[in-house]
This record gives structure tokens, sequence and C-alpha cells, in this order.
């Protein structure tokens, strides 16, 4: 099986999917000659050509809103926002427009388009270009928000993205892009929307963490008997597998690189606050970025969660 | 080095029926008279169901409304130039065009009254639900062309919008994309001079809206919106050129807002009545009737006909809507997505 990394993995799925099914479309700026900035989309285009490898005008509102008109035109668009700093002038499209079709239309039309984009910081880009806001977007019914936290589950995920019937926004942690490779399998493998991955079993505590944070986290545990979750989708949440296992481990510890407030975090402490609380024996402690713009790189590992800091946010917890 | 010009631009305008009903014969497109009479029953028909809707948001039957009264010819003569194949994106205030398409015209009271079910479009019919956040369609049409030509076949797309839309990014982003694509889309902005309270002069500083498109690389055209067969003609054209490669086209429909912005707005704060008194006497529907009395097409009494006709077809569409039970409060999680996560479900149960 060959080793890849999750740049390899999603260009992997791209050109599979496109293979076996010719309404798959890819858009956006500089994904076809170029191959895209991060090179996800290379050599989409010379194999499929230019109407299905598309080259867009700069302009994210157009190519999201584009993509709507294609996926309900029975096409299967793949838009790619180049980053999620510059997502915000689609988001109209995708909060008023995408999320919404399905019901305003009674069920006659439908939106099943995925828009992936780069996310995350640790990647010395500039400002706008290491955003994490996926909150924004996990508040808005109708959208689902997926985080694939290394190439094995970006592909499995990204297909059953494509495959789905309702708009889908993929984020793709950037710093992982080229960090790690597993083993990802050619061919057929879906991992299912909304079911999270115990990525670690535990029994003291358990450790909550999506894209480039699951990383760290893993680190930060390493001599603990904590339980991690990758959620893998964020919006809707596999509420289930966090339940189950904080009613075993009686601790919770949530870790985002986004801001603290009104983050996920926030949402999944609640739902444990409303469903479980009497298994706790402690507080719930969140790990998150402070609620400041995203700094530029000098200021980045101190913006971004630590190994040091998760693995304190453990430690305290395993107090109680 | 002398300064030159290195481009100059036209805006073409058309106007076909004049005011007292005389027409230019060269310009007239070809229509049977049992189509004209159709025009016609179509115009009548959408201001009998303006009014009545008008009726009935006073007496509380339906929500806040959106008057197309002087907007008949914009919508009615763009919508006829439509196949069924081709694939429609609406603004909020196009009923003209939805009843020239055919929508259940129950369905229409039934949105406006406040049940999102009037927006499920029949099977087979390609208009798309409205779309209230102005201008933000106008991308979703582009994509529709995209999707058109992958398909390989020869529907065009339309997209209905307002004045006020043309301010908007994504009227500029979609214009930009389906220039650059070529894409088989046809612009038609209702020019209706408002945008609530603002009027076209401060909207834009351009003389025409038609111009816009140039900058696109695409034509612009000025119409009448008044004047059905102007209307028709261009969308005709434009949809020819469409279907046959020649790329977008923009058309400026030159009409009025006869009526305040809807039913929950006072014109009157900030339009001089005088101005609505000059356009009453370009009435698009007196315009049509004084050319088909010319040609034998009109009198008093197949005006009288078809008056009934259409407070007939009206009144079995608002008893229809009427006698639709309303939603029940779990429909609202029946479509927002394809399949309920479990939160939704639960709170599907927990809503009843």
């Amino acid at each position: 099986m060959p080793q890849l990394n999750m740049v390899q993995a999603i260009n992997l799925a791209l050109r599979e999917e496109m293979a076996r099914d010719n309404r798959l479309v890819v858009l956006g700026e500089d994904v076809g000659r170029d191959g895209g900035v991060f090179r996800v989309t290379e050599g989409l285009f010379e194999q499929f050509g230019g109407d299905r490898v598309m080259d867009t005008p700069l302009s994210e509102s157009a190519i999201a809103g584009a993509a709507i008109g294609m996926a309900v035109c029975g096409m299967r668009p793949v838009a790619e926002i180049q980053f999620m700093g510059f997502i915000y002038a689609a988001f109209d499209q995708l909060v008023a427009h995408a999320a919404r079709i399905r019901t305003r239309s009674r069920g006659r039309f439908t939106c099943p388009l995925v828009i992936r984009t780069p996310y995350g910081g640790g990647i010395k880009a500039p400002e706008l270009h290491e955003e994490s806001t996926e909150a924004l977007f996990c508040h808005v019914p109708g959208l689902k928000v997926v985080v694939p936290s290394g190439p094995y589950s970006a592909k499995g995920l990204l297909l059953a993205a494509i495959r789905d019937p309702d708009p889908v926004l993929f984020l793709e942690p950037t710093r992982l892009y080229r960090l790690v490779k597993e083993e990802v399998p050619e061919g057929d493998y879906t991992l299912p929307l909304g079911t999270a991955r115990i990525v670690r079993q535990g029994g003291a505590v358990t450790v909550v963490a999506w894209g480039s944070m699951l990383q760290r986290t893993i680190q930060a545990v390493e001599g603990y008997d904590a339980e991690v979750i990758d959620p893998m989708t964020l919006a809707p949440f596999d509420g289930e597998t966090l339940l189950a296992s904080v009613r075993k481990t009686g601790r919770l510890v949530i870790v985002h690189e986004a801001p603290l407030t009104c983050g996920l975090g926030a949402e999944i402490a609640a739902t444990v606050a409303e469903e479980a609380i009497l298994h706790l024996r402690g507080p719930v402690v969140r790990v998150a970025a402070p609620d400041v713009p995203v700094p530029l790189a000098r200021l980045m590992d101190r913006y971004l969660p630590s190994v040091e800091r998760i693995q304190a946010a453990v430690k305290e917890v395993l107090t109680y | 080095m002398p300064e030159t010009t290195i481009q100059t631009f036209g805006v073409r305008r058309l106007e076909i029926i004049a005011a007292d009903g005389t027409a230019d014969e060269a310009l007239l497109p070809d229509l049977s008279g049992d189509q004209l009479r159709r025009l016609h029953y179509l115009m009548l028909l959408t201001r009998t169901f303006d009014r009545r809707a008008l009726a009935l948001q006073r007496e509380g039957r339906i929500g806040t409304y959106p008057s197309v009264l002087g907007q008949e010819a914009a919508q009615v003569g763009s919508a006829f130039a439509l196949q069924p194949s081709d694939w429609v994106f609406p603004s909020f205030r196009e009923m003209g065009a939805h009843l020239t398409l055919g929508y259940p015209v129950h369905q229409l009271f039934q949105y406006w009254g406040g049940d999102e079910r009037g927006l499920r479009t029949p099977d087979g019919m390609n208009l798309f639900p409205i779309c209230v956040s102005v201008g933000t369609h106008i991308p979703h049409a582009a994509g529709a062309a995209l999707a058109a030509r992958a398909r390989g076949d020869r529907s065009a797309v339309a997209a209905y919008f307002g004045d006020g839309a043309t301010s908007k990014g994504d009227f500029h982003e979609g214009f930009n994309l389906a220039g650059a694509l070529k894409l088989p889309v046809v612009f038609i902005c209702q020019n209706n001079q408002w945008a609530i309270s603002v009027p076209l002069a401060a909207q834009t500083a351009a003389p025409t809206l038609a111009q816009k498109a140039l900058a696109y690389g695409f034509e612009g055209i000025q119409v009448d919106g008044n004047d059905v067969l102007a209307v028709f003609r261009a969308t005709g054209e434009a949809l020819v050129r469409a279907r046959d490669g020649g790329g977008p086209t923009f058309i400026e429909c030159l009409t009025y807002r006869m009526a305040d912005h809807t039913t929950a707005d006072d014109a009157s704060r900030y339009r001089p009545p005088a101005d609505v008194e000059a356009w009453r006497d370009r009435d698009p529907l007196l315009r049509f009737e004084r050319f088909l009395a010319k040609r034998g097409l009109w009198n008093g009494d197949y005006g009288a006909e078809v008056q009934a006709k259409a407070e007939g077809e009206i009144d079995e569409a608002v008893r229809r809507y009427e006698s639709v039970p309303p939603p029940e409060p779990g429909e609202m999680f029946a479509f927002t997505c394809a399949e309920l996560s479990p939160r939704q479900r639960r709170q599907q149960e927990n809503i009843r």
C-alpha cells in the first residue's frame, strides 16, 4: 500500500472519483494548469481537461455561487477556496443558499457540493492564510463541516463528502498537508460523515481534538491513560461517541486552535453538561487559542495550543 | 506620443410599441394573433393576481407582499420567450414570470401566505425558488449555465433581478464569470428605479444599467420595460445568442415600480406623486390593449370577458390556497438535509 501525505491522498481521492463519476468537476482559483497553490489538484487538468478542472476568476462568491448552480443542475462540483480566510467573501452563498436550497425548495432541489479549503495555523503565511473559524459554519443548519487529521482519513472523508447529497465544507489542515505519511489504499473506501473515531483508548480522561491539534494531543497524552477522540465531522457532531467516552472516563479536555469564545469547544462542553454532567469528576477544560486575530509567524507558537499546554490541561483534570 | 482612443462603446435601446399603441412594424416579433392575446392575458392575470394579493394582505390573509404593478410587461414578455428546457432563477418580485411559466397560482399565494411548501416547484419545471437575498442568485445562473454546457444541451439560463442588485458584489462576480466563460445566460434586470427608497440616481452614477455589461465583455441592451413586445424580442434574441454559443446578454428593462416596495412600505415618504402620474400614461397593459385594438384583437367586450376569466382563475387559486391545512411543526426539519442528525431527530420529536 502506498505511503502518501495528505496532499497526495486528497489528489488521489479526486482523481479516482473524477474517473468514476463524470458529473464531478473541480473549480477554483489556480486549480487548473497550476495544480493548486498547494498542488492538491496537480495533474487533474492534464488528465480531465479544462471543462472538468476549471480555473475561475479570482472571485470567491462566484466560485461558491456557480458551484451551487451546478450542483442543483445535476453536477457534483468540488470548489476550492484558496485559504479559509478568503471564504468570508463566499459566506453569504454558503449560508444563505447552499445550506437552504433543500429546505427552501421543499426537496425539489438539492445542493450536493463540496467546498475544500486549506485551514489552520502554523505555516508562516500572511494574514488571513491561517484561519480556523470552523465554528462559524457549524452554527449553520444544513451545512456539514468535515476536518480530516491525516492522509487516510482525508481520502475516505473526501469521498464521503463528494457523495453526500448535501453541501459539505471540507477543511484541510494546511500544517498537516506534508507533515505525515500514512498508508492510503488505492480504490474505493469512505469514512462515514457524522461519526467520530477513537484514536487511542483510555480510561482516565477523554481528550477531543481535530485537525493539526490531533497530532499535538497524541504527543501530549503520551504516558497518560487518556482516550483521544477525533470527531472528523464537526457538524453534525458525533455526540454518542463523545458521551460514551466521558461517561467512562469522567473527565474531558477539548483542544482546538480556534479562539476560545464560541468555539466548537463551547458546544461540546455544553453537550456534556446537559447530558453527562453527573458522570464528570471535575470541570471540563478547554485548550484553545486566545480571542485575538490570528497573529503572524513570530507569535504563532504562543497562539496555537502547544503540546505543553495540552499536557498541563490533562494533568489538571486528572487531579480531580 | 499622442493620446488615442482605443475603445468606444454604445448601448442599444429597443422600443416597439408607442404609448398610443402604434408599432414599428419592422421590429414586430413574429407572433400569431393567439400568441398576442396570450401575452395580453398573462399580463392581465398578473395584474389581477397582484390586486388580489394586496387585498388579501390588507385582510390579513397573506403576509408582507411585494407588488408587481407596472412591471407586467417586463416579466411576462421575457418569460414568454423562454423554452421549458431553460432554467430560470427569479428574484422575489417576478410573479408575472411565475404565472407565464405556469407556476401553480395557489402556491404563490401559499408562499406569500407564509407556507414554505409554496416554493416547491412542480417536477419538470426548471424554475428555481424565489431568492429574497438581493442579487445573490446571479452566480447560480452562471453555474446552471455551466451545467447546461456540460450536459451538451441547448438550454439557456435566465436570471431576474432589480436595479438595486446591480450594486451588489454578486452581480459583478456573476457577470464577470459569465463573460469570462462565455456562458449561455441572459440577465434580465427590471429597472423599476427604486430600491425601496433609494432612487436609481443614488444607486449608480451610470446613465444606463445596460452599459455595465460592456465592462464584462458582453452586450447590454436597454429596452422599454413597459413594452411587452420589445422585452419579448430582446429576450428571444438573447436566448438564441446564448444557445448558439454567443455568450451572455444583459437586458435592462426600464420600467417603474407603481406601488410601494412591499405592503410594509409607504412610498409617499420618499417619492413624488407626479412621477407616478407621469408613468401611469405608460401603463404596459393599456398600451398593449391599444396595440391589440388596432389589429382587431381587443375590444371592450373581449376585455371584460378575459378579465372575468382571470378573476375566476385567481378566485380558484385563493380557494385552493386557503383550503391547504397549515404545516405541522415537524415539517421545519423535513428538508434540512437528506438525513437528519441524531440531535435534529430528537429536536423534531420534541417540537410536537
